[in-house]
């Protein structure tokens, strides 16, 4: 891959991640996920002990996270599996950064129902941006990926920034996102098209207007 | 058109408060204790004759399914109710409707289900990156715990009813409920060979049934409002309302609640503004979901949108996810993305999808830009069915129709490609 990214060696890895551990807010986390299945399950809660990790990972580093080695052995060892099973898991799920990566992962969805609402265009604002696929900005700001689908089909195009979607995207309305992502501000997530809220038709629901204002309730009319 | 009053998901647009004070006053969690008291037995029964078939994509019927599940379960092998949020499908986004907008209605549907198969607890497996939603889900079920419709003797029912949220990190396959179950484990989601089926054997080698977030989110609504009434919409064997989710070139994309069965042309012209540039300017569509083959205009304009409807167009509703491509559209290009999508998400397991969804997908590449021999064309339609039916769960099948039906509709079109490229060839080979 052209642009792939720095893994940095194992020496260097271990030597900063080697004494990983959850934070006391987090594992407080971790232990109420745990808590949800049944004893001797908790193999169950990895999924989500890596994302916890992964964003103490983020946390500490300012940027989104990722999981170095150490830190899947510190799990692995946590919930009493072996570190290959850890691993696989790690490696499987498209969510798990295995490389750091920027402040911003900017996460495009690509498929076919984004595809045909323009997310080439999406693709064009970020490049002409200096943002490369697979690659992480110089600046350390911005880490770019194009992924499958996101389930936004209806608010297409879109992309995921971090926690947030911004959907309904064209070319300037993906400029001004990094823009603004870029010096420091906040953007409207959600749809950028003015005057849309969800995912009613563009302009006005066709049905449950009633829903609008009110908090309306149909059972009398059933 | 079906009237806003027989719409189960009224704040399907989030104009209104998720919350379960606000939730409440839409109706939801009304006496849901008197609901349950009829027994178990006769809410599988109602189900059963509301007509229910699953909304996930397969179109089981709920109500038989539900029925599986042992009777009798013990403390030490209890019942489990898995419910599939890990909703992946190109076109599909009406779970997240659901559950960032009326959770509620999914979290009472997981008490009344989780009571009629006897199961112990439910968990909700919500995709990866679902992140907002997932929160909400969560804020959602924390109120239920507070206000005791959850827990311990669950909405005052006497039944003790567990409800967790179980995030995924990113694996379109976990949508299948035996990957789904692997997943929830805490294993890489690779399906597991049937039999033995979930509701012998799922999670943690329990008795599971995985159903779809509307499939259970709907039950609510028809026990209060009488399997009569939910069967009265839609076709024999069709029954119900179903939400519907418009992308691509459409005037105005949408998700929207309506009567199963509508015509395809005015479910767009009703609530998505008509084609983008007039019925003229349609080329294709998928009506449900990047896993069934595609349609041609002709054939698609009046097809009724339900299981059948769809099946007599050589095609299927899926998760009534409906991909609309005008004529601006590069049809091939659209589908050789689909088969990248089903590359990228291969687990690896079998080796005619592991292999073959790459090979299908650098093939369409070629095909894209004609780079490619006519009875190229053909072995491409024989690796497709080499494929299909060849691998242990179904998203073989689903990398193979969308190009199935492409050649099946569009083989003119991948005939001009080739010989068009060839002719720049040839001419650039004449200077």
């Amino acid at each position: 891959m052209a642009g792939a990214v720095h893994i940095p060696d194992e020496a260097e890895t271990r030597a900063k991640w080697g004494g990983f551990a959850f934070s006391p807010a987090y594992k407080a986390k971790a232990d109420i996920f745990i808590g949800r299945y049944p004893a001797g399950r908790q193999q169950s809660a990895v999924m989500a002990l890596l994302d916890l990790a992964q964003r103490q990972v983020g946390e500490e580093t300012q940027t989104q996270g990722w999981l170095p080695v150490p830190v899947i052995e510190y799990v692995a060892s946590y919930l009493g599996m072996p570190y290959m099973r850890t691993y696989e898991v790690a490696t499987f799920y498209t969510m798990y950064n295995l490389a750091p990566v920027g402040r911003f992962h900017v996460q495009i969805c690509g498929t076919t129902p984004c595809m045909l609402r323009g997310s080439d265009d999406i693709i064009a604002a970020c490049k002409n941006r200096g943002l490369v696929k697979g690659g992480t900005t110089p600046d350390g700001l911005f880490t770019l990926n194009e992924v499958e689908c996101m389930g936004n089909c209806a608010s297409a195009p879109m992309v995921q920034i971090n926690d947030d979607n911004y959907e309904d995207l064209d070319y300037d309305s993906m400029t001004a996102i990094l823009s603004d992502l870029a010096e420091g501000k906040q953007p409207k997530v959600g749809t950028q098209l003015p005057g849309r809220h969800t995912v009613e038709p563009f302009g006005g629901a066709t049905t449950l207007q009633a829903m609008v204002d009110k908090n309306h309730d149909y059972r009398g009319d059933w | 058109m079906l009237a806003d009053k027989d719409r189960i998901f009224t704040n399907l647009y989030g104009y209104q408060d998720f919350a379960l004070k606000a939730a409440q006053k839409r109706g939801d969690w009304d006496k849901t204790a008197a609901l349950m008291k009829v027994g178990q037995d006769a809410i599988i029964e109602e189900v059963k004759a509301s007509g229910l078939r699953g909304r996930g994509g397969a179109g089981f019927p709920t109500g038989m399914k539900w029925s599986f599940m042992p009777k009798a379960p013990t403390p030490e092998r209890p019942n489990f109710l898995v419910i599939n949020a890990d909703e992946s499908e190109p076109g599909s986004c009406k779970d997240r409707e659901i559950i960032r907008h009326d959770p509620h209605k999914l979290i009472e549907g997981a008490l009344i289900a989780g009571f009629a198969m006897r199961a112990r607890a439910a968990y909700i497996y919500i995709r990866g990156e679902y992140i907002f939603e997932a929160k909400v889900l969560e804020q959602a079920v924390a109120e239920a715990y507070s206000a005791g419709l959850l827990g311990k003797n669950a909405a005052k029912s006497g039944y003790d009813f567990d409800v967790f949220v179980h995030r995924g990190a990113g694996a379109y396959i976990c949508g299948e409920e035996t990957a789904m179950i692997e997943s929830l484990e805490g294993k890489k989601g690779q399906p597991r060979l049937k039999p033995p089926f979930p509701a012998g054997a799922g999670l943690y080698g329990c008795p599971t049934t995985v159903n779809n977030v509307e499939s259970i989110a709907v039950v609510p609504t028809i026990l209060r409002r009488g399997a009569a009434w939910f069967k009265s919409f839609g076709r024999e064997n069709n029954h119900g309302t179903k939400l519907f989710q418009i992308s691509g070139h459409v005037e105005k994309p949408c998700v929207v609640e309506e009567e199963m069965g509508i015509p395809f042309r005015e479910l767009i012209e009703k609530h998505c503004g008509g084609i983008r540039g007039g019925w003229d300017n349609l080329l294709a569509v998928i009506p449900g979901g990047s896993s069934v083959p595609l349609v041609p205009a002709a054939m698609m304009m009046d097809v009724p949108m339900d299981f059948d409807g769809c099946k007599a167009v050589g095609s299927g509703l899926g998760t009534a996810a409906v991909i609309v491509m005008d004529k601006s559209t590069d049809i091939v290009r659209a589908i050789s993305r689909l088969s990248y999508f089903y590359k990228h998400e291969s687990c690896g397991q079998c080796t005619p999808c592991r292999e073959g969804t790459g090979w299908m997908w650098r093939v369409m590449e070629k095909m894209r830009i004609g780079n490619a021999e006519i009875g190229d064309i053909d072995t491409l339609y024989d690796v497709t069915k080499q494929v299909e039916g060849h691998t242990i769960c179904a998203l073989g099948d689903a990398a193979a129709w969308p190009i199935q039906g492409l050649i099946k509709h569009f083989r003119p079109e991948m005939e001009r490609r080739i010989h068009e490229a060839k002719g720049n060839n040839m001419l650039e080979a004449a200077e």
